[in-house]
């Protein structure tokens, strides 16, 4: 999006905002058909749930809408709304397994050397995959990762939050959050040239 | 003298631009000399791009319609709260 038009949309939705406090339904709903799917597939993404994702999604909207008066304007509404489903969408994954893979907080990860085993040039998947195949490959590469690197990484590549945002809302420091995004990119590389690699025509070497 | 390690271990915050300057350019020099590391940040920005790429789907049959309605059944709730109980306007 060109600048003036991204400030231009930025303004009119303070105004749908504004409205929604005063308890205008239809100005709120307008907001909800903005995003309703890229919270669906942040919730998707961290809960690799269609049903969890489902509630989380409804949550999220409802409570954003009861705290919205708490909502001050200086960030940017949907960061605002990403941490409301990323809290939710992690007290799913948390509820669900109690076993630790699940724990954010470890720091065990952050010890062992990156690492880079498939060293081979890939280009434009997109137009050797249908979009179906596509979004098959990139989710088993992305549910194969740990929580604690699946989540970094969905908030800064894919949400495109900042480290501060992503530290913040995670409650990890910048240290752990950097470690994380580093690996979980190294992991999904290594997955995706794994499928990705023209044949036959690779490998360069090792690192 | 940056080596492939240094390189991997600081590949994100070279994509990102974060490393500071003289490391910076210390790591851009690296990959001009080393094809391996040139083909691990390739791919790497490649990986990112892939994702970002990826347009949210429409959410799956009836979900949209659901959340609408649960939303204007708090909605409601809150206006009726908002108002003023009948006996207090005598
Ligand atoms: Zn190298």
């Amino acid at each position: 999006m060109d600048p003036i038009a991204a400030s231009a949309g930025r303004q009119d939705e303070n105004i749908l905002i504004e409205k929604a406090k005063k308890g205008d339904f239809e100005a709120y709903g307008q907001l909800v058909e903005r995003y309703e799917r890229k919270i669906y597939r942040l919730a998707r993404n961290i809960t690799q749930s269609n049903e969890d994702a489902e509630d989380v999604l409804q949550d999220a909207f409802l409570k954003a809408y009861e705290h919205l008066d708490g909502f001050q304007g200086q960030a940017r509404f949907y960061t605002w709304l990403v941490r409301i489903a990323v809290n939710e969408s992690l007290m799913k994954l948390r509820k669900r397994k109690s076993d630790r893979s699940v724990s954010l907080d470890e720091n065990i990860e952050t010890d062992e050397e990156p690492i880079a085993r498939e060293i081979a040039v890939w280009d434009n998947p997109e137009k050797q995959y249908s979009r179906a195949e596509m979004k098959q490959v990139l989710d088993e590469a992305i549910t194969s990762l740990k929580p604690i690197f699946r989540v970094v990484f969905i908030l800064r590549d894919v949400e495109e939050l900042s480290t501060e945002e992503t530290a913040e809302t995670l409650g990890l420091s910048i240290a752990a959050v950097k470690s994380r995004l580093l690996r979980a990119r190294l992991q999904l590389r290594e997955k995706l040239t794994r499928t990705f690699k023209r044949k036959g025509d690779q490998i360069l070497g090792y690192v | 003298m940056v080596t492939c390690k240094d390189f991997l271990r600081e590949i994100s915050e070279f994509l990102d631009d974060r490393a500071d300057p003289q490391l910076q350019s210390e790591l851009k020099a690296h990959i001009t000399q080393c094809p391996n590391c040139w083909v691990i940040l390739d791919t790497t920005l490649k990986t990112i791009q892939v994702y970002k790429g990826m347009e949210p789907q429409e959410l799956p049959e009836g979900v949209h319609g659901q959340l609408m309605k649960a939303l204007e059944k708090r909605c409601a709730a809150k206006t009726k709260k908002a108002q003023p109980p009948p006996t207090a306007q005598k």
